[in-house]
């Protein structure tokens, strides 16, 4: 892995090896010194195009818990707004010694553009692009997935996949970034995935998705769902005339306190709801529904921070800067994190 | 210096030997004084002129028309960063065409008198092709009033052509006017056909890869619904309208079956619509945004087909030029746009000759006499006998080449063809007799006549 820039070309090796990788981190989370010195002296920038505070300071705050220096580079009231292009801009990084660019921004792809041309030679981790990917987000929910799943079963996190799960990804899937790089992911770890949307916010050529697709949200429930994901939906796309009204649009694709009381009432106990944030209460999830038991949101902005610990750490001081080691089974790569750097040896007793 | 004096009165006599004209048996072709003087097998040294002519060895060689571009961006005047005249009429002769139609998208708008004689000029200057100005339809390309049409048919460019590209003439009463307008001076509506509701923010074609790549979709039905309804407002007030590039397949169905119905309208594909798919841009290099976008292959083969077959006309290259600064960045901050001057002729050799869809006749339809005829171009796209205007192209169909953009004689970077191999190339380029290229390599412009280049005040004529 040179650069983490979607989830579509994401191995499966890769993929269990960030989530092992981050189950690691985790534990230092749980620490109460929340440090490594595994990227000391390495230079990390967040540069958002975007704004985005919550997914800035969670890179911010994986940086810092790896010690790496972090630069903050918000495109508002800086070069950018005076009219910089994205290459000068990347060359002025490059200049500066940047390791790594965690970059957000508005137009698909914009990652891909940094990773494929010269203007930069650091790692690319792509924080969101237009309505294209966000493969941390994505690493994220699975990585949550995986715990409850797991737990459910019984088994440890590490070096476990996703096979059987059932997960339902509701709302607007036409702009969403998030439902892109879940489905791909999902589907290299095996889980069964059903987009529930409009017709209107589902994109032509959907139906070559490794997903199934419903027009209906009950009647997904009804054939059991184990995670229930929520998408944000903008209310201005009503007057896209995406959906008639924003009410419409909750009664009928909305995650509401009858659909809440349904996933009872169908025996779903286990049932989890996601979001990636940040949420619209009473538009497409109810309040109860978001403050619930089964609400894994604030689980996933904890566990963002974890994931992105992993993908700077295997970026930045994983194999590509280390002699390449032997190629080791997912099931075991947690250990192989051990080997690439000892800082790492202390939370391995603490984990899970 | 001695020799740019005794090119610049366009004197000497080239005696082309032994060129397979249009493909077919090699002859001879004498070329003197603007005309091809002679044609012959093995033209003896007793043909008035043959002695003391220059000798072009063209053994192997294909003898074509030269080719009319009906869609080219020249950006001059306003935009003389991404192009001028000179450079795109030199980047045209080293494509082997003699004729380009000079869109309207400049800025000013080309939708003035003033203004398309001023690029007449500019074209005449430069001496290397026929520069045809295209008027626009709409003042300011704003879609909202009719601009002087009459006014730039009657200037010294006698405009016939007359578009809005870039943009779609969209509102159907405006469309109906200008066709019918038009007819007063035989003039032909340049239609971009693009529903501008149906494609607002569109990046690229609408379908399996926009959706996986989170880009802005560009659907098909946006170029087919203003077709259909253009070639039934071409029928209902009997006016001539042409497409340009063309670019799906259910686009092609519809102009088939207008023809059927004896609709007069003609039809363009770019080169670049014959080959790339939008498949390319995975890569998010905006090398391959164009507008209209790459579509799939199944269109692509739609395309070709329709060319061989007729239904669709013409190749117009739809060369348009931008700075570098305007590729390289995201793909959605990215101009549309794809150089084709350089390309158009290898291009088409490799999609439609070599594929065994077409042969060099059809190809000196396509390329020349097709497009001459729709923008009622004089002297160009004419057979290559005796007494007719010596407008040459010799082609080396042999040849391979691979695309290098920096070496390209337009000032535009962006050709998506950049690292291929293609195959043919351009050795000699004759306009009204004058060598513009020679042994591939630019030579020396035509000289017009002095009162030919001066335009005189805008808009008055004797």
């Amino acid at each position: 892995m040179r650069h983490l820039l979607s989830t579509q070309d994401l191995s499966l090796h890769d993929a269990i090896r960030i989530l092992d990788t981050a189950e690691e981190m985790a534990a230092v989370g749980e620490r109460e010194v929340k440090k490594l010195p595994a990227l000391r002296g390495r230079t990390v920038v967040n540069l958002f195009f975007e704004d985005s505070t919550r997914t800035r300071i969670s890179f911010e705050a994986a940086a810092k818990r790896l010690s790496a220096d972090v630069i903050n580079f918000a495109a508002k009231g800086s070069s950018v707004s005076k009219g910089e292009s994205l290459k000068d801009t990347a060359q002025t990084l490059a200049a500066m010694g940047a390791d790594a660019v965690v970059i957000r921004h508005w137009a698909s792809g914009a990652p891909h553009r940094l990773a494929a041309t010269d203007w930069i030679d650091a790692a690319v981790i792509n924080a969101g692009d237009g309505t294209h990917e966000h493969p941390t987000q994505a690493l994220l929910d699975a990585f949550t997935m995986r715990r409850h799943w797991s737990k459910l079963a019984g088994t440890p996190s590490a070096g476990a996949d996703l096979k059987g799960m059932r997960v339902a990804i509701a709302g607007d899937v036409l702009h969403s970034r998030v439902a892109r790089s879940n489905v791909w992911l999902l589907r290299t770890l095996g889980a069964e995935v059903t987009l529930v949307a409009p017709p209107t916010l589902l994109p032509i050529g959907v139906e070559k998705w490794p997903c199934a697709v419903s027009f209906d949200l009950d009647e997904t429930l009804a054939q059991g769902v184990d995670a229930m994901m929520m998408l944000r939906v903008q209310g201005e796309r009503m007057n896209a005339s995406f959906f008639p009204t924003t009410r419409e649009y909750s009664r009928r694709w909305g995650f509401d306190d009858n659909r809440l009381r349904a996933l009872d009432s169908l025996g779903l106990k286990d049932t989890i709801i996601m979001h990636p944030g940040p949420m619209n209460r009473g538009l497409e999830i109810s309040a109860a529904a978001a403050d619930s038991p089964r609400s894994t949101v604030l689980a996933q902005v904890r566990n963002g921070v974890s994931i992105r610990m992993a993908a700077l750490y295997l970026l930045l001081s994983g194999e590509n800067r280390e002699p390449a080691p032997a190629p080791v089974p997912a099931s075991v790569s947690a250990s192989a994190a051990h080997a690439a750097n000892p800082n790492l040896t202390h939370s391995h007793q603490e984990s899970h | 210096m001695a020799e740019q004096q005794q090119h610049a009165d366009n004197s000497g006599a080239y005696l082309i030997r032994g060129a397979s004209i249009l493909g077919g048996a090699a002859e001879d072709l004498l070329i003197r004084d603007g005309v091809i003087a002679a044609r012959g097998r093995q033209l003896d040294a007793d043909v008035a002129g043959v002695r003391g002519a220059t000798v072009i060895d063209a053994a192997g060689l294909v003898a074509l028309p030269g080719m009319v571009d009906i869609h080219t961006h020249l950006r001059e005047p306003g935009r003389e960063d991404a192009e001028t005249v000179e450079t795109g009429t030199r980047a045209a002769a080293l494509g082997g065409y003699t004729a380009v139609h000079a869109m309207a998208n400049s800025t000013p708008v080309a939708d003035t008198a003033g203004v398309v004689e001023q690029v007449l000029t500019l074209g005449r200057t430069a001496g290397w092709v026929d520069v045809r100005p295209v008027g626009a339809v709409t003042v300011g390309l704003a879609g909202e009033q009719l601009a002087e049409l009459g006014a730039m048919a009657d200037s010294r460019a006698h405009v016939r052509v007359f578009s809005d590209d870039g943009i779609c003439v969209h509102d159907p009463v405006l469309m109906r006017r200008a066709l019918e307008y038009v007819k007063a001076f035989d003039g032909v509506v340049a239609q971009h056909a693009q529903e501008p509701r149906l494609t607002a923010g569109a990046q690229m074609n609408e379908g399996e890869v926009s959706a996986v790549l989170g880009l802005a979709g560009w659907p098909a039905v946006a170029e087919e619904s203003i077709i259909a309804r253009d070639v039934l407002l071409a029928q209902h007030v009997g006016s001539r309208l042409h497409v340009c590039h063309v670019s799906t397949a259910g686009s092609v169905e519809i102009i088939r079956w207008a023809k059927s119905r004896g609709v007069n309208v003609t039809a363009e594909v770019t080169p670049h619509h014959l080959w790339l798919t939008d498949e390319l841009a995975r890569s998010y290099d905006p090398v391959y945004k164009v507008n209209p976008p790459l579509r799939t292959d199944a269109d692509v083969q739609a395309l070709r087909a329709a060319l061989a077959d007729g239904t669709i006309d013409v190749v117009g290259t739809d060369h348009a030029p931008h700075p570098s600064e305007h590729k390289e960045c995201e793909w959605a901050q990215a101009a549309m746009g794809m150089t084709g001057l350089e390309t158009a002729l290898s291009v088409v050799q490799h999609t439609m000759i070599e594929s065994g869809l077409m042969g060099w006749e059809d190809f000196a339809r396509v390329t020349s006499t097709a497009p001459a005829a729709i923008g009622r171009v004089q002297d160009q796209g004419r057979p290559l006998e005796a007494g007719e205007p010596a407008n040459v192209t010799l082609v080396d169909p042999a040849a391979r080449w691979t695309v290098d953009p920096s070496k390209m004689a337009t000032m535009g970077r962006n050709s998506p063809f950049a690292g291929r191999e293609l195959p043919g190339k351009v050795v000699a380029t004759f306009f009204k007799g004058h060598p513009t290229v020679l042994d591939g390599k630019l030579n020396t412009p035509y000289r017009w006549p002095a009162d030919a280049v001066d335009a005189g005040p805008a808009g008055r004529r004797p």
